[in-house]
């Protein structure tokens, strides 16, 4: 067994990911916390809404900026001085937003989307969105290049893979590629749509209501200026997930279910050629006599 | 004068119920199980089947995110997107969003050819891709159609109490907003009068509800009690009763405690470790104890125990006996 301490030596970036309930949000806290003790300048992002977090690390409420922690609190768990830890909470639809005002060409542009009713609806709830913005805030975080090492606590997803899978996902979305085909059934979209495209096409809009597709076309239209960019820093975002001073921790506890998840997790890692710096098996039970082993640090 | 004398008529009707008893959370028609990630919300999802199963129910059990433990607990290879018996009077179905959007077009086109149009152009699979939302939105259709007691599909029976093994609650949350923000999105036509329905099921307090699964630590009971209030607020659905999962069984008495407690000066180092083990066991059980209150203090629906069950995997016998302690 060996500690964090040596698994994050070198790194900027610690990936906490594992299936809910194994307590990721708790091991980022504890990751980032002796991390600071021993000197480092440590930002914790978490995503869980649970105050109780920001409680025991002496905050009132934790924002989409980072806050400091009480250096006294550090002091407590001390080894070395000059350490500092900073945290905060996700907030997926403001991100979403600086997002789009960065790459808007405009204030018109921004607005157009902004105040659109689609955006509005799903900017919060997207499937993906809120994932891919934790990675883009830890994008934002690591280009201001302000601490040592970044604790990302991940979204609890369905499953960790949801995580890895974001960036595409949402590009994919916002291309808005699955509705040409209902704008203009020519051409390409013609082709995958198959013969009778134009007849099914208005089949379709007696079924689900002609507005839905105008407004739905509307909107992707709004985004179409910054799909460029959009996918020029998904791809940056993705790039640092694989970069070599980026690490994954897998979060797991001993029970059958969360050991298959982490075992899939890290064959996923590992196709995708990322770094898998080690796991956290959480709440053991240790065998009396034997002591208990410490492995965080 | 009328309106006012059918409300007091509803009233005492639903608070009395038909067979005189005073209307229990098993009465509704749909029931979603939901809570933090890794409470045992699918094992108790299916221990909940068995006992409306056990008052004479017809129930089915739905999964949503093809996670499949039903047919994992039940040793059935086979729970897809069709409804499964897998014990007496006990139903299971795996919710597919790409199969439900195939069954709404055949309940909403009765022409053959156009169906058929319609399929192989794979429209739909595209409409889902470009709109967020939509999958969710015909994954509750397809719950609407199970709870409904004329049903819509051919040779379709009717079922007593459908539950929904929800994801957990982030995603729990945003699956239950889904009518709601797809009646936003969708602003009028057909499908805007679909998700309001929709919506009504699931704001509807006499028909549907949602019973939360938590842990006696302190993250999940922290957790129940925002879930609590957000279901309340901000869905709108009604929250029938909490289910505190996992609770050590009995502890020591405080006579037999003292006993343990000399036990550690034992010479005996195997006695030694023996009450190490007991005290240890005992301080969990009692810090279970204290998170037990603090979501009594915390949670305003009736809470209901669970005991944790040592095995390496819930099985079917793991199940019954969930079922059996759920009153």
């Amino acid at each position: 067994m060996s500690s964090i301490e040596d698994v994050l030596e070198g790194n900027r970036i610690c990936i906490c990911a594992g299936s809910g309930g194994v307590g990721k949000t708790t091991s980022s806290a504890a990751i980032a916390l002796g991390m600071a003790a021993r000197g480092h300048k440590v930002c914790v992002l978490t995503i869980d809404p649970a105050k109780r977090l920001a409680d025991s690390l002496g905050l009132k409420e934790l924002g989409n900026e980072a806050t400091r922690v009480d250096p006294k609190l550090i002091a407590e768990h001390g080894e070395e001085d000059g350490g500092e830890l900073w945290a905060m909470m996700l907030d997926a639809k403001e991100t979403f937003d600086n997002l789009v005002a960065r790459h808007a060409e405009d204030e018109e542009a921004r607005d157009r989307v902004l105040n659109n009713r689609i955006y509005q609806q799903i900017s919060g709830a997207l499937a993906g969105s809120q994932e891919y913005m934790a990675m883009e805030k830890l994008f934002e975080l690591h280009s201001e290049g302000r601490f040592d090492l970044l604790v990302l606590d991940t979204p609890p997803s369905r499953n960790a893979l949801d995580f890895l899978d974001a960036p595409s996902r949402l590009t994919q979305f916002i291309e808005g590629k699955s509705l040409q085909i209902f704008i203009k059934p020519t051409g390409f979209a013609a082709k995958v749509a198959g013969r009778g495209a134009g007849v099914a096409l208005s089949v379709l809009k007696r079924l689900v209501g002609f507005d839905l597709l105008a407004d739905l076309s509307e909107f992707f239209t709004a985004f179409s200026g910054m799909i460029d960019g959009f996918q020029d820093r998904a791809h940056r975002v993705s790039a640092l997930l694989a970069d070599d001073e980026t690490c994954f921790v897998i979060v797991c506890g001993p029970q059958s279910d969360q050991v298959d998840e982490a075992v899939f997790f890290h064959s996923k890692l590992m196709e995708s050629d990322m770094n898998f710096g080690g796991a956290v098996v959480n709440r053991v039970r240790y065998r009396l006599g034997t002591g208990f082993r410490k492995s965080l640090p | 004068m009328e309106g006012l004398f059918s409300c007091l008529w509803c009233l005492s009707v639903r608070q009395i119920g038909l067979n005189g008893r005073i209307l229990d959370f098993l009465d509704k028609r749909v029931l979603f199980v939901t809570g933090k990630g890794g409470v045992g919300k699918s094992t108790v999802s299916i221990a909940l089947g068995i006992r409306a199963a056990m008052e004479g129910k017809r129930a089915i059990v739905v999964e949503v995110s093809s996670t499949e433990n039903a047919s994992r607990i039940f040793r059935q290879s086979d729970v897809g997107f069709k409804e499964v018996e897998m014990s007496n009077d006990l139903w299971a179905i795996s919710i597919d969003p790409e199969d439900s959007m195939r069954e709404y077009v055949l309940l909403q086109l009765k022409v053959k050819a156009m169906r058929d149009l319609l399929f192989r152009s794979r429209m739909f699979t595209y409409l889902a891709a470009a709109t967020p939302g939509l999958n969710e939105l015909v994954t509750i259709g397809k719950i609407w159609e199970l709870a409904q007691l004329d049903r819509k599909v051919k040779h379709g029976r009717k079922y007593d109490l459908v539950i929904v093994d929800l994801p957990a609650t982030g995603h729990g949350i945003s699956f239950l907003q889904s009518p709601r923000t797809f009646a936003n999105i969708a602003r009028m036509g057909p499908i805007h009068t679909q998700a309001r329905q929709l919506q009504a099921m699931i704001n509807d307090h006499d028909h549907s509800g949602t019973v939360i699964v938590s842990l006696p630590e302190e993250m999940p009971v922290n957790e129940t009690r925002n879930l609590e209030e957000q279901l309340t607020d901000d869905v709108n659905v009604a929250v029938d009763r909490v289910i505190m999962n996992g609770l050590n069984e009995e502890s020591f008495s405080g006579a037999d405690l003292k006993e343990i407690k000399r036990l550690r000066k034992s010479d005996d180092p195997e006695v030694r470790a023996a009450g190490k083990a007991a005290i240890s066991q005992c301080s969990r059980t009692e810090s279970q104890m204290e998170q037990l209150e603090r979501l009594e203090g915390l949670v305003k629906a009736p809470i209901t125990t669970l005991p944790f069950i040592f095995k390496p995997e819930i099985d079917l016998s793991c199940a019954r006996k969930l079922a059996e302690e759920i009153a």
